[in-house]
């Protein structure tokens, strides 16, 4: 009846996840319970689960991302406290724990952290910077989401529920075939990692559609944001580059399940072949992370420098640049494979070039400083703390990309060290920064500055004190995923980096305490104008937070920084322009499509993963049942009439209006 | 004991940053650093390391401290601090933006080349002496080193004679591993049906650490091994003195078997086809988890009825 689920696959014999998923189910079930008595469901139903507004799915998708970043993060302090009280002992977790945190810290990081942050964020600022309604495909977009929503969930699930895989955050074969890894974990991670892929991808079309298709009148290429160039770079590289993780992944899973011999050890499998195609996505995948993360940027110091983006041009030839090569350097991820000095030398020498990419970046980064007024609010510390730390970060891929030097650090913790060094100082900053920027716009008020700053310093410092020293320890020959050494060399430093993660642990406070100051203090903090730094594109010329039409009346943008140019005019005459004729608006209706779709998808997974036949069938029939019922839907989209889009902009002009003449007299 | 709690008291932080950063260089050159080279590889190595970084320190450097000084310079505050809110765009400056880095790249690209083929793992090392042939199999979770010619055998042991060519041959019986002695030089996967090779060479007797870097199991920390480098007589006195049985076909079924913590020992009489058989997929691959069972006494989670 369950398939090959029973009792035992519960660890009741393990505090630690067991006590954890307990907390995490009474927290859930408080808020659930806390939602029903305040009487708050239908809102949540209706403004937040069947939402189709790109606004409310990119918050939910940030939301997503921090409560993931935050697990990871448990991972990490996990870990660093285990190499701390492992040297000569067996610390506190056995290999088959430990080796389960690092597997879940990696997938969790990369793929149900990062990726749900940075997709959040071009789900937020994409269509309001393109002066669009809303994304090309909305439902769609959410059922992107709760797919998203799904893969996370059965992450978690392994917690309590079997176990989680226990080969890393690639499963490498033979080591992840059932000969080795009999277990249900590498399937938890396959069955997550897929069902997410496929929102994902869906994401990718959705957006590469909206910001060629759906851009405001008058909004030709070059007048596109910089946000919107690596958004649209990044989805690019998810539409090519997530398919080869699905086919990569649904061969090992049907090694698994039903026999086949693609990576096995046995009837000619080649696990070689895996190494290759996953590493075929999987250098892409950092750059659909960090591409969005150098618009964040691009974005930022060009509004806190109070100047446009230097060099616009060179940096969307240096974005599309990066984009093409990011497919010709996967090799680099194994150059100790033995392919020999001509392949090496190649994928070398290609991994350098990607670099002219970022190098340029920087380049025109430091000349939009260059003559400007700056501005150090949390998002632009964040932005110069960015671009110290990835020029070093950058430095040390670069070395990696040297086949000799590979051949000595190569899984060694300068590896780890270094690609913590891009990807927190890349993608994380940028959330950070992201997050800081765009906050006034999604809630209507200002994020605390100063425990803002205060998580960036401790967040900057404890960043060095854990990383710094693993660049040492990588130099001393120690290897990544060990759960116990004996090498006296190797100690103090492992202690130093455990010392570094409880500085970053103040930085985790700082943020989360920042984030219930500034809603506790939100009055004070609030921005009725809607541009709240002074910014230069359009989602500052609608209110915060925007209606759910985004703009009124569209936007007819006639140069690169056209909201800059509105606003200048405005400020020299000291009133606003004439007000716009208010028509008639029509959106999207709100849909359970995705919630639906997901829960079944849950089911299927779950299903899979442990057997159960019937209930997958069952779950593939739901989802496909919701599929059909949302295309054979009969409902026009709703109308909202001119009369209740007027009032709503007229009361963000007001204010507009009082700020100029405030401007204006002092 | 009670001199030095006093004296440790005394010492101011500045003191003690002082000592932090002095202690790192006798690190680097003592412990089993990759930049304390004990062997012709690893020194070729490490002149790479070092040029590669000089190469771009000299970009690195002045672009960071050109980032903290425009921030600062161009801070709102600064009344003296021309804005140029024009300034978007120059010519020259995009010419310079892009040939900067094409040049660092131009520079590493060459040492890129040079360096893959110049220390290409498979490339014999140019000596007058016969390398000395040492094949190296993965197991869970032990390495077995076999010298072929001796017809002699070490599991989590490698002795090798200092101012000799070795040549590996490389493979594994069951996962995926990596072959590296930090201060001998270039690691090497090591992969089931297929054989990778090695060149290496000790210049002083030592003995150094050698590990696997590539995440093999539970075991994994296991994956290490002491490397004694000796003079050639002492090493000729050893592969005399070896004892043990003979490295089998039931010796091989054994060592197919995952264990932990093997203690280094050795075999005497070698089928020297057993490496070729394994690399061939002749015998059949590492066995696995006798159990699904993530621990003894844990719960099961391998699917039931699975192998």
């Amino acid at each position: 009846m369950l398939g090959r689920l029973g009792w035992d696959a519960i660890p009741l014999d393990q505090p630690i996840p067991l006590i954890a998923g307990a907390v995490v189910m009474l927290i859930l079930l408080g808020i659930v319970a806390w939602v029903i008595a305040r009487g708050l469901a239908p809102y949540f139903w209706n403004e937040w689960i069947t939402s189709v507004d790109h606004k409310h799915i990119g918050i939910m998708y940030v939301l997503l991302g921090l409560v993931m970043l935050f697990r990871g993060f448990i991972d990490a302090i996990m870990m660093r406290s285990q190499q701390a009280l492992a040297f000569h002992a067996q610390g506190y977790l056995p290999p088959e724990h430990y080796d389960q945190i690092f597997s879940a810290h990696g997938t969790l990081m990369i793929l149900f952290g990062a990726m749900p942050l940075v997709i959040g964020i071009m789900n937020f600022v994409v269509p309001l910077q393109l002066g669009a309604r809303d994304v090309a495909f909305p439902t769609l977009n959410s059922v992107s989401f709760w797919l998203t929503a799904t893969g996370a969930l059965l992450v978690n699930i392994s917690l309590v529920i079997g176990e989680f895989s226990r080969v890393g955050w690639l499963p490498y074969p033979p080591l992840s075939e059932l000969r080795y890894s009999p277990g249900v974990g590498v399937d938890y991670y396959l069955w997550a990692v897929q069902i997410s892929g496929i929102g994902t991808l869906l994401t990718g079309i959705n957006f590469v559609t909206t910001i060629l298709k759906i851009r405001a009148p008058g909004m030709t290429y070059l007048r596109m944001p910089m946000f919107c160039w690596t958004a649209l770079a990044s989805c690019l590289l998810i539409i090519a580059a997530f398919p080869v993780l699905t086919a990569t992944l649904a061969m090992l899973t049907l090694d698994r399940y039903l026999g086949f011999h693609f990576f096995t050890n046995e009837a000619g499998g080649n696990a070689m072949m895996f190494v290759n195609l996953i590493w075929a996505w999987g250098h892409p995948e950092v750059y659909i992370l960090v591409l969005p993360a150098f618009g964040v940027y691009s974005e930022v110091i060009s509004t806190f420098s109070g100047k446009p983006l230097f060099g616009y041009r060179s940096m969307v030839m240096a974005t599309l640049f990066i984009c093409i090569v990011s497919f010709c350097v996967w090799l680099h991820h194994f150059f100790t494979m033995g392919a020999g000095g001509d392949v090496n030398a190649v994928f070398g020498i290609a991994s350098g070039i990607i670099a002219v990419g970022t190098g340029v970046k920087m380049y025109n980064w430091l000349f939009t400083m260059y003559g400007g007024r700056i501005r150090f609010t949390t998002p632009m510390l964040w932005s110069l703390g960015f671009m110290t730390t990835f020029i070093t970060g950058g430095l040390t891929g670069v070395l990696l990309a040297v086949p000799p030097v590979d051949f000595m650090v190569h899984n060694s913790l300068f590896l780890v060290a270094h690609f913590h060094h891009v990807i927190v100082g890349g993608v994380v900053f940028a959330v950070m920064a992201a997050m800081a920027y765009w906050w006034p716009k999604a809630f209507g008020f200002r994020l605390h500055e100063g425990w803002g700053r205060a998580a960036f310093w401790f967040a900057l410092a404890g960043f060095y004190v854990t990383f710094v020293p693993m660049y040492v320890l990588g130099i001393l020959g120690m290897t990544r995923r060990l759960q116990q050494y004996d090498v006296a060399d190797w100690h103090p430093w492992v202690l130093v980096s455990g010392v570094g993660i409880v500085i970053l642990i103040g930085g985790v406070i700082c943020q989360v305490a920042q984030l219930a100051v500034s809603i506790a203090h939100r009055n004070e903090l609030r921005d009725l104008t809607g541009d709240p730094w002074d910014g230069r594109t359009l989602e500052w010329a609608t209110s915060s937070p925007p209606p759910v039409f985004n703009f009124a009346v569209l936007p007819q943008v006639k140069d690169a920084e056209y909201y800059w140019e509105v606003k200048r005019h405005a400020r020299e005459a000291a009133r606003l322009g004439r007000e716009p004729d208010y028509e008639a608006i029509e959106m999207p209706r709100n849909s359970p499509t995705g919630f639906v779709c997901a829960f079944f998808a849950t089911f299927v997974g779950f299903a899979l993963i442990w057997h159960i036949w019937w209930l997958m069938i069952l779950g593939l029939i739901g989802a496909y049942a919701t599929f059909v019922v949302f295309a054979w839907r009969d409902v026009p989209e709703y109308i909202i009439p001119a009369d209740e889009v007027a009032p709503i902009d007229r009361a963000n002009r007001e204010a507009r209006q009082e700020a100029l003449a405030g401007a204006a007299t002092t | 004991m009670k001199s030095s709690i006093s004296r440790s008291a005394r010492v101011s932080p500045a003191v003690l940053l002082w000592a932090l950063s002095i202690s790192f260089a006798p690190d680097f050159a003592q412990a089993d650093s990759i930049l304390a080279p004990a062997g012709p590889i690893a020194a070729g190595n490490r002149i790479i390391l070092l040029d590669a970084l000089v190469i771009m320190l000299a970009i690195v450097v002045p672009t960071m401290i050109a980032t903290l000084a425009f921030a600062w310079w161009y801070r709102d505050s600064n009344t003296r601090a021309v804005y140029r809110p024009g300034f978007t765009y120059s010519g020259k400056l995009e010419l310079l933006v892009w040939s900067i880095p094409t040049l660092v790249i131009f520079f590493l690209g060459g040492v890129i080349w040079i360096g893959s083929h110049k220390l290409d793992p498979f490339l014999p090392l140019p000596s007058k002496m016969k390398p000395l042939e040492i094949d190296v199999i993965s197991f869970d979770w032990k390495w077995l080193f076999i010298y072929p010619d001796q017809r002699i055998a070490s599991v989590n042991r490698l002795v090798i004679p200092v101012g000799r060519p070795l040549h590996f041959r490389i493979t594994s019986a069951s996962v995926f591993n990596a072959f590296f002695v930090p201060r001998l030089g270039s690691m090497i996967y090591a992969m089931n049906g297929m054989v990778t090779q090695l060149n290496l060479q000790a210049d002083r007797p030592g003995t150094y650490l050698g590990l696997s870097t590539m995440f093999s199991g539970d075991g994994f920390p296991d994956m290490k091994f002491d490397s004694v480098a000796v003079s050639a007589t002492q090493f000729a006195r050893w592969t005399a003195g070896v004892k043990g049985a003979p490295l089998d076909l039931g010796a091989v079924s054994r060592l197919l078997r995952q264990s932990r913590g093997v203690v280094p020992y050795t075999y005497r009489g070698v089928d020297t086809a057993l490496f070729d058989a394994i690399a061939a997929r002749k015998l059949p691959p590492g066995e696995g988890p006798a159990t699904g069972r993530s621990r003894p006494g844990g719960p099961n989670v391998m699917p039931r009825g699975g192998r």
